[in-house]
């Protein structure tokens, strides 16, 4: 049996599309962030997939792939310090409670 | 000519308007008087000086061989090009006409500047609220007034004409707190400015077919002159003035155009000389000061209207329907306002209708000049009687003044008997009256000879009819007279001290206008006025018959004034019995101020604005308002969509993508 990309893709489709679920079912601002990681993992598999299978004498799907996770880890910390500083402020992380920003 | 003295005579008015009415809050009412003093005896000393120069130098630009007076362009800079070659200039014309306006503007208007020094005060000389912003406006409005009669083309006249009548308008409304002042103010403005529209129409019409506004070449006197002047310009003259006479002259509405373009240029100065159906605003223009009347209201900007169909006489010529309407016109206006003048009760309000019955007699004899007749009297003689009439009528509003200064009221049943305290106004006055009733040494008798002489050359009718108006002319004069200076003797209030001549500021003026009354009739005026630059010597013309019998009309005028007022007496009161009605309508002036109000509220406003407004509020603004109530709708409608659910907006956003996606993919397939 060969390992073709569609092995790798649809793993990737199914973590897409839970991390999608996640974001808008869950109302906890932490689960919501996990939901987002989940998200961004699914998007760098299909990069270092597409540079493997289609073009595997290039390396740049990789690299991009290594400033992507780089970018997520700073932007967690700062979405956790947001999280934090808004549970100081309403003693509530949970996003329904979050609606000042409307009409 | 240099050209720097009638720059001056221009900008020293206009630059004295600047420095009082920028600052002359700043200075003393004294020296902000004695600035607008000097400044306009600078200006008067420097027009006699031009006018001077024009008639009597000889110099070959303003006289040829033959001795005819020449239009002479002192200097004409171009202003605004509409096409070529239709532009606009702003310039400085000295022909005959305009020089004696040369002299006739700046001599009043230093008269009036030197005599409200002492008007514009209290009883106890404390200056009026706004003096400074008074000799702001008089300097304004003799700049305007200056720059009306010096125009080289009939579109600067225009600006200038417009310049007059907003100065006029801030004149009337000096006294701004009161109603009666600013409702004057504003009507005089609007009356003018509507038989503006017609002046502007009437421009523009000529100067389509003539692509031209200069009156040099509206007017020139025809190449071969005096040999044939009573054929003047039938073909002969040149330039523009062939277009209207060839045979394929352009009509409309059955009237050639010129006819058209002549009317409506009259009907600007119906406006502003208060010819009948446009005269309501004159009468109330009488709110303002009185040294504004005398200068503005009697002497120099009422006569504007004269000014202008003299300058475009030889046009009017061309087309004699014209010169009959205004002939018509002035002769109904003339015998109107010398019947208002017999009953009305304030002092102005007689001198103000005199004004127009004046002012008309100038019209009609204008408008029965023809060269054929005298070599058109009636052309010298309309500008005589303004001469002698902007130096008599300023006299007899100085007097008035004096009169309503001393006494406090416009009214003469507060005066009679007064020829006992002010004797200086007495004599004045008395003269002014003689001037204009013309009797013999005195100005007003020549021109107003001149005037019936030139009718009688035009239809007996006319002579007639301008006769019985010189009768009434003495009548009304000599009935204010009498019931101001005599009567019955003067009731001195309690606590108030008896009336008295003025200051000399306002005693001088009245002296020396009275002086000029005496001697102006006396001046060879045809030498230097006519129509064509030709002299005209009067004398040689003189009618005899005519002079005697206007003569004896003035003195069966001035005798029945003193047999009705000269003493206390019942003549008067029986009169009125005789003719109620007559003597009704003459006091109400005929009900044209009622006529005009049933006119413009019931007629325009009710059935013409009304609708209109109706129109406007729920047509065209109900249609703005509605875009405006189905956006807010609409708006409203859709807010819920910024709920702030952060997870919401991600659900539109995945919805939307999938759709735009499913969008995409179906239509590729």
């Amino acid at each position: 049996m060969e390992i073709t990309a569609i092995y790798y893709l649809l793993p990737a489709l199914i973590m897409f599309c839970c991390g999608v679920y996640g974001f808008i079912t869950r109302k906890n601002m932490i689960a919501m962030l996990v939901s987002l990681e989940l998200m961004l993992n699914a998007v760098d598999i299909n990069f270092v997939v597409f540079n493997r299978f289609l073009y595997p004498e290039q390396t740049e799907g990789m690299f991009f792939t290594l400033f992507a996770i780089a970018i997520a880890a700073a932007e967690t910390a700062l979405a956790i310090a947001i999280i934090i500083n808004i549970f100081r402020a309403v003693r509530n992380i949970d996003v329904r409670s979050l609606n000042e920003m409307k009409f | 000519m240099d050209i720097t003295l009638p720059i001056l005579i221009l900008t020293i008015p206009l630059f004295m308007f600047f420095l009082l009415g920028l600052l002359g809050m700043k200075m003393s009412h004294k020296l902000a008087g004695t600035l607008g003093c000097l400044g306009m005896g600078t200006v008067l000393v420097l027009s006699y000086y031009t006018a001077y120069a024009y008639f009597f130098s000889g110099a070959p630009e303003f006289v040829n061989a033959a001795g005819e007076r020449l239009q002479y362009i002192v200097f004409d800079q171009s202003w605004l090009t509409l096409y070529n070659p239709l532009e606009i200039r702003l310039g400085f014309l000295l022909d005959p006409i305009s020089a004696m306006m040369l002299i006739v503007i700046p001599t009043i208007s230093f008269m009036v500047h030197l005599y409200s020094m002492g008007y514009m005060r209290d009883h106890h000389g404390v200056f009026e609220h706004g003096f400074q912003r008074f000799y702001a406006f008089l300097s304004l409005f003799s700049f305007s007034m200056l720059g009306l009669v010096v125009a080289t083309n009939i579109f600067q006249m225009y600006i200038f004409w417009e310049l007059v009548g907003a100065s006029s308008y801030l004149l009337i409304g000096f006294y701004y707190t009161r109603p009666s002042a600013v409702s004057a103010s504003k009507k005089a403005f609007i009356v003018t400015r509507f038989a503006d529209l017609g002046f502007l129409i009437g421009i523009l019409i000529l100067s389509f077919y003539t692509e031209t506004f200069n009156f040099i070449e509206f007017t020139s006197v025809p190449v071969d002159g005096l040999a044939n002047v009573s054929q003047v310009d039938l073909g002969t003259a040149e330039g523009v003035r062939n277009i209207f006479s060839t045979s394929a002259a352009p009509l409309f509405m059955g009237g050639s155009v010129l006819t058209w373009a002549l009317v409506l240029i009259f009907m600007g100065g119906m406006g502003k000389s208060a010819m009948l159906p446009l005269h309501i605003w004159l009468p109330d223009a009488m709110e303002g000061p009185t040294p504004v009347s005398a200068l503005i209201h009697a002497a120099t900007m009422v006569v504007a209207g004269v000014y202008l169909v003299a300058r475009l006489f030889p046009l009017y010529l061309m087309e004699t329907t014209s010169l009959e309407i205004i002939t018509v016109v002035g002769a109904i206006t003339a015998l109107y306002a010398a019947i208002v003048a017999c009953t009305q009760i304030d002092i102005k309000r007689v001198l103000a209708f005199s004004t127009i019955s004046q002012i008309a007699f100038m019209m009609v004899s204008l408008g029965v000049a023809r060269p054929e007749f005298h070599e058109g009297l009636g052309y010298m003689a309309s500008m005589f009687h303004l001469f002698t009439h902007a130096m008599f009528k300023a006299l007899l509003f100085l007097g008035a003044g004096a009169l309503i200064h001393a006494i406090g009221s416009n009214d003469y049943t507060e005066m009679h008997g007064l020829r006992k305290y002010m004797p200086v106004t007495h004599w004045t006055f008395l003269i002014g009256c003689l001037a204009i009733a013309g009797i013999i040494p005195f100005s007003g008798f020549f021109s107003k000879d001149e005037i019936l002489s030139s009718c009688l050359g035009y239809s007996w009718v006319a002579y007639l009819w301008m006769s019985f108006v010189a009768f009434l002319t003495a009548f009304y004069m000599f009935r204010l007279y009498y019931l101001i200076f005599w009567w019955k003797e003067h009731k001195t209030h309690e606590g108030h001290h008896a009336p008295h001549d003025q200051p000399w500021t306002m005693t001088l003026p009245l002296v020396i206008l009275a002086a000029i009354s005496c001697v102006a009739g006396f001046i060879p005026f045809g030498n230097f006025v006519s129509w064509n630059g030709h002299p005209y010597d009067f004398m040689a013309h003189f009618d005899w018959n005519v002079a005697t019998i206007s003569l004896i009309v003035a003195i069966l005028g001035i005798g029945l004034a003193t047999v009705m007022y000269r003493k206390e007496n019942s003549l008067p009161e029986k009169f009125r019995k005789a003719v109620p009605a007559l003597w009704t309508w003459s006091y109400h002036r005929f009900y044209w101020d009622e006529l005009y109000q049933f006119i413009t509220h019931k007629i325009i406003f009710g059935s013409i604005c009304r609708p209109l407004a109706w129109f406007d509020r729920h047509i065209i603004d109900g249609t703005m308002d509605s875009f405006a109530t189905v956006t807010n709708k609409a708006s409203d409608a859709i807010k819920p969509l910024q709920s702030g659910q952060i997870q919401m907006y991600v659900w539109y956003y995945l919805i939307g993508a999938l759709a735009l996606g499913t969008i995409t993919v179906i239509c590729l397939i």
